[in-house]
């Protein structure tokens, strides 16, 4: 395989560590909130939806900047176990990631046809509807959330950087990697494997995501 | 037996309906915008009244201080579209309400779904998929079924063809509380009607009382008024006659395919000739033509 000294397999392993954590922990509220925008009507939900999408439009470093600002050691929630360390990390990642999470399976409640919701509704517990109907119909979707939620993570750099900082083994992950190696003279073949890992990791997110979304169009239809 | 009385205003209609199905099919007709599905809506669970009491067999599923949800009311609902769950066999769709597998064969028997149990929805006719739809109602083990225009959507053709499954849901003996706003499905399976126009239920009665009056019948639509006869009527017909299947004629004559009967005109109406064959009533639509003189009705047609 690609031939990476042990700097960048550390990166890597520990890129999927936090991307994993980062995807596990956002996927329930993203679930939640997604449900919140594509089901309920509420005053304030404009509020919602630009504060989900805030983190896709905002230069990452502000969110790093906005991170610390929180959760750094001296601030409200610094007692939280996050600054400079992988969970910080994770966390960083995670709220990047996040409006890549929402929309997904926003889309997909939105494709379920709420009249045979109703009509299950008539016949089993509205959470036997939501077990046997809402989920299996809007899986595809949640699975393409969790893709692209992953791949996000994997290579989020800016708010990471800004927040967790890149200490070796604890947040310098596989973008960190790759800009610390920049640094480096001598450290070409290393920087193009790690390049090469993102660039795969993104490709194959994209597709499988794409390819999730068409299936959840075609299993409300029932195909 | 449905007890349900449902008061809903939305914007600036307003439901105020009090409905009784004692059990066999009670209609509810009316045309578009009446109330019909508000109402339904209601009896099923799907909408809140803001007053009212809705009762069925004693047990009250709504007033104000009861609101029995949806899956536990014992009320099988049929939707206009047939709403089957589009990711789930033909099998699992009839199977989903239902508390095991027991009658499963008996409704599919029943209905003729044999053929469709390993297929998905996608893949059933709109007529297929009503009838999947009304085994599913009827294998939750309901103490009414409601329909909701259940043939609404389908054409004249395929409505034919779903009259008779409907007919046999009838004779399973399950309380039905059909919704519509076609005559004909009234004619062909109600034994009552009640008849709701903004809201307001104008008129409710057994079907063969409303059939034999005149002005009553004249809400199902021209054309619908007639009798229902049975043998005990002894006129040699049993089955519904239309007021215009029905000829008074000053003589005796022989007729092919009909049936004579001496008759005594009670009185006119809106065209049509009330008549006693002695004891039984009978409809005549005799438009602007001059009666007098006449004794005899030829009728013709049967069920």
């Amino acid at each position: 395989m690609i031939d990476l000294p042990p700097e960048a397999w550390e990166a890597l392993r520990l890129s999927l560590r936090v991307a994993a954590v980062a995807t596990l922990a956002g996927m329930p509220l993203a679930f939640a909130v997604a449900w919140l925008l594509a089901r309920v009507a509420f005053r304030g939900r404009w509020l919602v939806e630009v504060a989900v999408l805030l983190p896709l439009i905002l230069p990452p470093v502000v969110t790093g900047y906005a991170l610390l600002a929180v959760f750094a050691p001296a601030g409200p929630l610094g007692f939280l176990p996050f600054a400079f360390r992988w969970t910080g990390a994770a966390l960083a990642a995670g709220v990047m990631a996040f409006p890549l999470m929402v929309r997904p399976i926003r889309l997909a409640l939105e494709a379920v046809d709420p009249r045979v919701e109703e009509a299950a509704a008539t016949m089993a517990s509205p959470w036997r509807v939501m077990a046997t109907v809402t989920l299996p119909l809007i899986a595809p979707g949640i699975l393409a959330a969790a893709i692209l939620g992953f791949a996000k993570a994997m290579g989020e750099f800016g708010a990471t950087i800004t927040f967790a900082a890149s200490i070796p083994g604890e947040t310098r992950t596989l973008p960190s990697a790759i800009y610390a190696f920049l640094q480096v003279p001598g450290a070409e073949a290393a920087t193009r494997g790690l390049v090469l890992v993102a660039v795969v990791v993104a490709v194959v997110a994209l597709g499988l995501s794409e390819w999730l979304a068409r299936r959840v169009a075609a299993r409300v239809r029932g195909a | 037996m449905l007890e349900a009385r449902v008061r809903l205003s939305r914007g600036a209609f307003a439901l105020d309906a009090e409905v009784v199905a004692p059990g066999g099919v009670t209609a509810l007709f009316g045309p578009s915008g009446a109330g019909k599905t508000t109402f339904v809506r209601a009896v099923a669970g799907l909408a809140r009244p803001e007053s009212g009491r809705i009762a069925l067999d004693g047990r009250v599923l709504w007033d104000q201080g009861t609101d029995v949800p949806p899956h536990r009311r014992g009320i099988g609902t049929v939707f206009q579209d047939a709403r089957l769950l589009p990711h789930r066999d033909v099998r699992a769709n009839l199977l989903y309400g239902a508390p095991g597998d027991g009658r499963l064969g008996e409704v599919v028997d029943l209905l003729e779904l044999g053929p469709l149990l390993d297929r998905r929805p996608r893949h059933l006719s709109g007529g297929e998929a009503a009838r999947v739809a009304l085994g599913r109602a009827l294998l939750t083990e309901p103490r009414l079924v409601v329909l909701d225009e259940p043939l609404a959507s389908l054409d004249a053709r395929l409505r034919g063809a779903i009259l008779p499954y409907l007919a046999r849901l009838k004779a399973t003996g399950v309380p039905m509380l059909l919704i519509t706003h076609d005559a004909e499905e009234v004619v062909a399976l109600a034994d009552r009607v009640a008849f709701l126009d903004g809201g307001r239920v104008v008129d409710a009665g057994p079907l063969a009382e409303v059939l034999g009056d005149p002005v009553r019948a004249a809400r199902l639509g021209a054309g619908q008024a007639g009798v229902v006869l049975t043998e005990a009527d002894g006129l040699g017909v049993v089955g519904r006659v239309r007021a215009r299947d029905v000829v008074l004629v000053s003589e005796r004559v022989e007729v092919a395919g009909g049936v004579v009967v001496p008759v005594r005109v009670e009185r006119v109406r809106d065209g049509v000739a009330v008549c006693d064959t002695g004891g039984v009533r009978l409809l005549a639509d005799v438009g602007d033509a001059p009666i007098e003189g006449m004794r005899f009705a030829v009728l013709r047609g049967g069920p």
